[in-house]
């Protein structure tokens, strides 16, 4: 698949889906068993998949491709004063003064959203909030203007009003920086929120890519039915939640067919044994399923996401939407 | 309303708590009742006390004031070892993470037998055998499982074991921290329609603890918005949803992500500041203001709240008497802002009227 300038796309799929394992691919962050067993990823006319060692990869990880992940206190050293994590990185990529290094990390702390950074420049993480936390590792990954900022869950770990922040100080940072968003999360309410596009990743695969609208209004994979269906806000009357029964296939043994089979209530016959291609539905909708052949019978998906934005308008009530 | 006739089963009575003693409350005056059968849900954002609340409740904290009963009996405070020992027997637990609360070292027949053995609750080794295995089918795992440990299962898994471990006891109250925020979104479809059946079918009660508006919506009879410790509304869940009246909780239910990309790009985010209350002359209560629908305020609010809920609309949104654009502020250093953010508004209001005299000023030259 192809990322544009600019844009923001967001990977979607369960645990193990492979959506990590996909984009610390492109920031060379691989286990050291993993390895680009086939296939190119292109950035600037450049192969990463070809890049080897950490001298090559340096160049191009924190410069250029960023990632902020899920856990902000995970992510910074704990016994490191904020600031002097914020300048070690612009340092190591713009080689600049440290006076200057620090007169840039301000600039970027005050951006974040950090009230009186000059007094919290020397404190430690653990004096900060969650929030706040993952403030300054945004703040640290857009500290040498990266191309593409790669977003790991980081919003999973915090409150949902903090989440709301976060999520917005992204997208308006990305209107500033011009950088190209990959949002990695399970949560489709936040895939409404920040993504333009969408890839749907199920078993290491893409089984479906398509606008935001698109992927919403008129979605085209069983999978991609059974992920909106278990959305809470479209609970039965009885609070009976839609579930999507058994696991997630082992990707150890060969897996025969189309992956999500197994637990697909619309499975053709030939989905046991043929894995269907990309279909494409629409210039800038692909699906993976054999549903989209024109030799498949007609399935409509489930009544409980159709009219999906009528729905969800009734119940999430007027007053936030008011003008 | 309907609630007068139905049994209240667990009752919070002002309940504060603080770790140490002279240490800053992290509960406040906390009061509230779960009716049998039902399920309450306390909802707030991380360090709001509802874990604490929860844990208050099984006796792992202790209350520095204020009464907790259940069944009508008072299970806070000092307790014979044999009181000690009903309220283990019949209020259970579900945690968070269900991977740190299963001992790795036993097998599943034992973490799910052993509330049966520390309280004799079988005739025989037969009927505990009996007893497990049935709870287990009903978790959805099989028999050959209980040979097996906690680390060889997947997270869901693992969460119906805590599940059925809780259920085993029969308990008339199961207090569930969280029990779904580590788990996928489809196996947490899974795990919440499991814990419905068993409300269905032993009719037992829940406290569900979460801070996931969204789910908790759908799951929920009742549910009790908390705000740095002080519960800030309570009310039945489609009456909060449909009538929030506490400005935090607004401000809460306008964060939930909305799956809707059309939705969700248009909406408009409300931001609580607590500085909007101005509770120097007239302190703060929670009242009922009509259906069993409490909200945290002082008396002028809730008049104001009664006569919107009347109505059926929204209190209008307030904001702080000075500019405020960023409450944000950590705690730690919330004073000096809030003080510099007062000169700010100061200095507007001076600028403002200067710009009003000027103007003034122009009409009288012409």
């Amino acid at each position: 698949m192809d990322f544009y300038e600019k844009e923001s796309v967001a990977i979607v799929g369960e645990s193990g889906s492979g959506k990590s394992v996909l984009t610390k691919a492109f920031s060379g962050m691989l286990e050291a068993n993993g390895s680009i067993s086939a296939g190119s990823i292109e950035f600037e006319g450049q192969d990463l998949a070809k890049l080897k060692g950490a001298r090559a990869w340096n160049r191009i990880r924190g410069g250029k491709i960023a990632t902020v992940f899920q856990d902000p206190m995970t992510s910074l050293n704990p016994v490191l004063t904020i600031g002097a994590q914020i300048t070690a990185v612009i340092r190591a990529h713009q080689g600049c003064s440290a006076a200057e290094a620090r007169r840039r990390a301000l600039q970027i702390m005050e951006k974040v959203g950090i009230s009186d950074a000059a007094r919290r420049f020397d404190d430690y993480p653990f004096r900060y909030s969650g929030g706040m936390r993952q403030r300054i590792v945004i703040a640290i990954a857009l500290s040498c203007q990266p191309r593409v900022l790669i977003c790991d869950e980081p919003t999973t770990a915090l409150d949902v009003t903090i989440q709301a922040q976060i999520l917005r100080l992204i997208k308006d940072l990305q209107k500033e920086f011009g950088y190209t968003i990959i949002f990695i999360t399970h949560d489709l309410g936040v895939v409404a929120n920040i993504a333009d596009r969408v890839a749907v990743l199920y078993a290491g695969q893409i089984v479906e890519l398509a606008t935001t609208e698109e992927l919403f209004y008129d979605p085209r994979h069983p999978y991609t039915w059974a992920l909106l269906s278990s959305l809470p806000q479209l609970a039965a009357a009885d609070g009976e939640l839609y579930a999507i029964t058994g696991t997630p296939p082992s990707l150890y043994s060969p897996i025969q067919g189309d992956a999500f089979a197994p637990r697909n209530p619309y499975a053709l016959k030939i989905d046991t044994l043929l894995e269907p291609p990309l279909f494409s539905v629409s210039p800038t909708h692909f699906a993976k399923t054999w549903l989209l052949d024109p030799r498949a019978p007609k399935v409509q998906p489930p009544e409980a996401i159709r009219q999906l934005h009528e729905k969800l308008k009734a119940s999430a009530g007027g007053e936030v939407f008011g003008t | 309303m309907a609630h007068e006739d139905r049994e209240v089963l667990l009752s919070l009575k002002n309940v504060d708590i603080s770790y140490g003693k002279g240490k800053p409350k992290v509960v406040k005056n906390v009061s509230f009742d779960i009716f049998r059968g039902e399920t309450f849900s306390l909802v707030g954002e991380s360090g709001s006390g509802k874990t604490t609340i929860g844990r208050a409740i099984i006796r792992v904290n202790s209350c520095s004031a204020g009464e907790i009963l259940f069944r009508g009996q008072r299970i806070s405070g000092k307790l014979s070892r044999e009181q000690e020992r009903q309220v283990v027997r019949h209020i259970q637990m579900v945690f968070q993470d269900p991977g740190a609360s299963l001992n790795e070292r036993a097998t599943v027949e034992y973490i799910v037998s052993e509330g049966l053995y520390n309280f004799h609750l079988y005739e025989n080794e037969e009927d505990r055998r009996r007893k497990v295995e049935r709870i287990i089918g009903q978790v959805g795992l099989l028999p050959e499982h209980l040979s097996r440990y906690p680390h060889e299962f997947s997270g869901g898994q693992r969460q119906r074991i805590g599940l059925a471990r809780a259920m085993v006891m029969e308990p008339e109250l199961v207090i569930a921290d969280e029990p779904i925020s580590a788990l996928d979104v489809s196996i947490r479809a899974q795990v919440l329609n499991l814990m419905k059946q068993f409300q269905r079918q032993q009719g037992v009660t829940y406290l569900f603890i979460a801070h996931d508006l969204s789910v908790v919506r759908f799951i929920s009879d009742r549910i009790g918005v908390i705000y740095k410790g002080e519960i800030v509304e309570i009310a039945e869940a489609e009456e909060l949803f449909a009538h929030p009246m506490h400005p935090y909780t607004r401000s809460l239910i306008s964060a939930i992500p909305i799956p809707d990309p059309l939705l969700e790009k248009n909406k408009k985010l409300l931001r609580y500041d607590p500085a909007i209350h101005d509770y120097s002359v007239d302190k703060p209560y929670l009242e009922d203001i009509g259906n069993g629908h409490f909200v945290f305020g002082n008396a002028a609010e809730l008049e104001e709240y009664r006569l919107c809920r009347g109505r059926g609309d929204a209190p209008p949104l307030k904001t702080p008497p000075p500019a405020c654009e960023e409450p944000i502020v950590p705690s730690k250093q919330g004073g000096r802002t809030l003080a510099k953010k007062l000169a700010l508004g100061v200095g507007a209001t001076v600028a403002a009227a200067a710009a009003a005299l000027g103007i003034l000023l122009l009409l009288a030259i012409v």
